[in-house]
């Protein structure tokens, strides 16, 4: 009896202790090596690091540069992002799911590919404007080559973020609430105005949170359009000075990756702040209200979505796909000239690109599947367990995703740049750094789902196993397993499709000979070779739409909203 | 305040027909309850009538306004009706006293006015002092204040509550039913009240509505309805009537009619102009049935169970001739009988169910 019980003490210690381990390494290890790289370098207490830091004008500059983005960047996400659910959630304008799926698409593109696309579409060699024969003259520049540009992409990019956090507040608004306003004699705009909009609060103020931190860490859209413009944010600012510095800046890369840091914790800070100021919880549930019938606006309505469509999702890849079929700069695209060399070229010639491919492709499988099998007794713990600190480190995991990727790629490079402590293995300069990145950054899109699944779960059915007998790693392969591997798989497929093209961490981490797809596609870009670039973004567009419709043939067993393009 | 009509309202949902030709006409100032098993469609009602669901077909006037047809729907919003709803649906974002204020806020009605207003209101529902506070710090009882007095301080032509006791505890409850009815005798406020317990339609209600799978099966006074049920539907529905299989013998005079029930001949109650005709149905309470001695009118049978309930027994009984039959009644202290005894009963009065089965 003692030594059953034993074991099961055993096997509940060993849980906790791998989880434990895990969090260590994967979240507290690389964010306070970082923090010793600012404050204690060399072992020692110095601010000097900060100093120079902060007497730096580039670094004022690109930290201005950043708010300025950052902040642009969320408001314009937020305005189409809520304009866009409220007339999903609350009117009855057809064909919502199509509409909702093309909506969130760019969300699963990866920003630099998003960027790209967007500059084949303007410019002078825009082979769309040259078939149409409205491309400005050559050597005029690119308007998207600017701030205003970048705001305008971090907002097409991020308002399907903001549009699913809102869309999920509003089907939570019970329709009594609605309908009592109505009652009172209050019109569409003013129940709008004081009611839903006011109850939606905090979500719209969680999405606006989250957007900012994804607008400010975001390295794809101000590296295409803001390094040839020279306007430097602070991601940017990070990749030229370790690009040009090599090591030797690194403690002053560590300072400014901090920097974004902070600011990325004020605007999470703030949310929490905003959201707590007022009662906004709704108790009661209930079907959600009746759709506001738009009447003789419903088709000029619908036919506005569509547009909006068009211009922000079919236009771009257009643009991208008439780019990857060009013979060379300045030759027009037609039915004669087109030609696929740019795709066998990047697929067989080029020999950074294919390995690339097979490098994202081992990269990204990588972290999915440790991410689909650590993250099945994480939730376990996390959802089920009883232990506080447990769930207070869940924040621990949140933090490597929460914070913007140059702060992550900065402090694994710190704790890399020598060889590991005892073993002497040396994995700087190697293709393991970054999947050393990847799985810290990335845990946590598998968790989450595989959590709400838990919830979704009925706990009675491990008990009903335990009071048969089992040991709790005998209940988690043969009960638990089964029953939460579609969630944490759909959460494994949504790591894979956001490290296939990665940009980001890998751009500061990448060697020859470890290069990523994302770093192929910036390099072909940053060397003027737009088409192949196209090239390779179409190729990924492509696989993702595939890995999209994969996913979608085994939705109906995943709990709901894990698949964020279903609505 | 005005009066309310319904008239051969029906609603279609896809197939389903929630609700199917109900006309009801609610007198202004009177309290009419809604009543009947879930899904009914009552709340589906409601909400035709305060303009949140179209009608499929018929109309519905408030006052002397058609505010829904088939063809037109007067929006919610201009219908100056106020609502209750079973799950009070204050708004969480804003004070006791915002919540209330909303209507008036809405219509543009001068600051000082409308605090004024929102003050009495809050007085009428004796929560004065509350006026500050958020909906989640409030019980469910001062909640369920609040609702009404949001919908009153508009001072609407018509006030439609939903189950609003439904979500309280029994003693609550029937301190909010006395203050529902204090507050209509006060204010003479046309009410509409939907609820599925009898006790609270009877002991609240000018008239009732009993309705059953989307249809109106009687509309009448509670005393009515518990003596002289329309059809089988509302006679088992209130106060779990009996219907038995009955002759008429004879012709009705004065009321009244003789009957074979059972092989028991006895005179019930009936409509004007009965027939004598085959196949009848009577409704008889528990307390119109006795033990009766082997020599008097009555009939065969056997007790099934006895359940004892402090100060009598509800005792269940099949007669010999119709098994499928259950009958019960209640005997009071000392209780004799025990399951699986034979017995003698008798029905002493009852209701002949008209034929027609029309209200
Ligand atoms: N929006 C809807 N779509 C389809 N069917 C509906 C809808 N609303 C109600 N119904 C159906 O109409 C019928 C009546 O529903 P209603 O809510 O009016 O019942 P109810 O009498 O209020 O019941 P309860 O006492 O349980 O509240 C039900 O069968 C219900 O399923
Ligand atoms: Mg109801």
């Amino acid at each position: 009896m003692t030594a059953i019980r034993k074991e099961r003490q055993g096997q509940e210690m060993a849980l906790t202790a791998g989880i434990v381990a895990l969090i260590v390494i994967f979240s507290l290890l690389p964010m306070a090596r970082l923090l010793q790289e600012v404050i204690l370098p060399g072992g020692q207490f110095s601010l000097d690091i900060i100093r120079n830091g902060l007497i730096d004008e580039t670094t004022w500059r690109a930290t201005w540069n950043t708010l300025v983005v950052g902040l642009g960047g969320t408001l314009f996400a937020l305005v189409l992002g809520v304009a866009v659910a409220i007339l999903v959630s609350l009117s009855d304008v057809r064909q919502r799911q199509a509409f909702v799926l093309c909506f969130v698409t760019p969300l699963m593109i990866a920003p630099q590919v998003t960027a790209l696309a967007w500059l084949q579409l303007f410019g002078p060699s825009s082979p769309l404007l040259n078939m149409l024969g409205m491309a400005p003259p050559l050597g005029t520049r690119n308007p998207l080559y600017s701030p205003e540009g970048i705001v305008f992409l971090l907002g097409i990019q991020y308002a399907p973020l903001v549009f699913l956090i809102v869309r999920a507040g509003m089907r939570k608004l019970p329709r009594e609430l609605v309908e009592a306003a109505q009652s009172s004699g209050a019109g569409w705009v003013r129940v709008l105005g004081t009611i839903i909009l006011p109850l939606m609060t905090p979500s719209i103020v969680g999405a606006a949170a989250l957007t900012f931190v994804s607008c400010v860490g975001n390295f794809g859209i101000p590296a295409f359009l803001g390094i040839p413009a020279n306007y430097l944010v602070l991601p940017t600012l990070i990749y030229q000075r370790l690009a040009g510095g090599g090591p030797d800046v690194l403690s002053d890369v560590a300072f400014l990756s901090v920097l974004i840091g902070i600011i990325a914790m004020v605007g999470i800070v703030m949310q929490d702040r905003i959201a707590s100021r007022r009662d906004f919880r709704i108790t009661s549930t209930s079907l959600p209200a009746a759709p506001y019938q738009l009447g003789a606006w419903r088709l000029p309505v619908e036919l506005g979505m569509w547009v909006l469509i068009a211009f922000i999702l079919v236009l771009p890849l257009v643009g991208l796909i008439l780019t990857s079929l060009v013979r060379g700069y300045g030759v027009t695209l037609s039915a004669e000239t087109a030609t696929l060399e740019n795709y066998y070229f990047v697929i067989f010639q080029h020999a950074a690109a294919s390995r690339a491919f097979l490098n994202s492709l081992y990269l990204s499988a990588g972290a999915s599947i440790f991410a689909v099998f650590v993250a099945i007794p994480l939730g376990y713990v996390i959802a089920w367990g009883n232990k506080r600190w447990i769930k207070a480190l869940n924040l621990a995991i949140e933090l490597p995703y929460a914070l913007p990727g140059v702060v992550l790629a900065i402090a694994s490079l710190l704790l890399f740049l020598k060889p590991m402590p005892i073993t002497g293995i040396q994995i700087y300069n190697t293709v393991w750094i970054i999947l050393y990145a990847y799985l810290a950054r990335f845990l946590i899109l598998a968790v989450r789902p595989t959590i709400t699944g838990y919830f979704q779960l009925d706990r009675a059915l491990e008990e009903a196993a335990q009071v048969a007998g089992a040991g709790l790693f005998t209940r988690l392969r043969t009960i638990i397993f089964p029953l939460i591997a579609p969630a944490a798989i759909a959460g494994g497929l949504l790591i894979f499709m956001t490290a296939l093209c990665e940009l980001t961490v890998s751009a500061l981490l990448w060697s020859s000979g470890s290069e990523t797809i994302g770093v192929v596609i910036f390099s072909f870009e940053q060397g003027g070779d737009s088409k192949y670039a196209a090239a390779v973004s179409a190729i990924m567009v492509a696989t993702t739409f595939l890995l999209m419709l994969l996913a979608s043939l085994f939705a109906n067993k995943l709990p709901d909203g894990v698949l964020p393009w279903r609505d | 305040m005005a009066g309310l009509s319904i008239n051969n309202v029906t609603k279609a949902f896809g197939d389903t027909k929630a609700l199917d030709n109900v006309s009801i006409d609610v007198a202004d100032g009177e309290f009419l309850a809604v009543l009947g098993p879930s899904g009914c469609g009552k709340t589906t009602l409601l909400r035709m009538i305060a303009g949140f669901e179209t009608v499929t077909g018929g109309n519905i006037r408030i006052g002397d306004r058609e505010v829904s047809t088939a063809e037109a729907n007067t929006p919610p919003e201009k219908r100056r009706v106020g609502i209750v709803f079973q799950n009070y649906a204050l708004w969480p974002h804003m004070s006791v006293s915002e919540n209330i204020g909303y209507a008036l806020k809405v219509a543009r009605v001068p600051k000082a006015e409308r605090e004024e207003r929102v003050k009495n209101a809050l007085a009428l529902v004796n929560m004065e002092q509350y006026g500050d506070r958020r909906p989640a710090n409030l019980s469910g009882g001062q909640r369920q204040r609040v609702a009404l007095a949001r919908c009153l301080v508009a001072e609407p032509r018509l006030v439609l509550f939903d189950e609003p006791l439904a979500n309280l505890d029994v003693h609550l409850r029937a301190s909010m039913e006395d203050e529902f009815a204090d507050f209509h005798k006060r204010t003479g406020t046309t009410i509409l009240y939907i609820t599925h317990d009898q006790a609270e339609a009877m002991a609240l209600a000018d008239r009732i509505a009993v309705m059953d799978h989307g249809r109106l099966m009687q509309l009448a006074t509670p005393r009515e309805l518990y003596h002289e049920p329309a059809n089988e539907m509302v006679a088992s529905f209130i106060s779990q009537g009996m219907v038995l299989p009955a002759d008429v013998e004879t012709e009705e005079a004065d009321g009244q009619c003789r009957v074979r029930v059972l092989g028991q001949e006895l005179v019930v109650r009936c409509r004007k102009g009965e027939k004598p005709r085959k196949d009848a149905r009577i409704c008889c309470r528990a307390s119109q049935i006795t033990s009766v001695g082997a020599s008097q009118p009555g009939f065969e049978g056997t007790i099934t169970r006895a359940v004892y309930r402090g100060g009598s027994a509800r005792i269940e009984f099949e007669p010999a001739s119709a098994p499928q039959l259950g009958l019960h009644f209640d005997q009071p202290d000392p209780v004799s009988f025990e399951a699986g005894q034979r017995a003698r009963l008798a029905i002493t009065s009852g209701w002949l169910i008209p034929a027609d089965g029309a209200a």
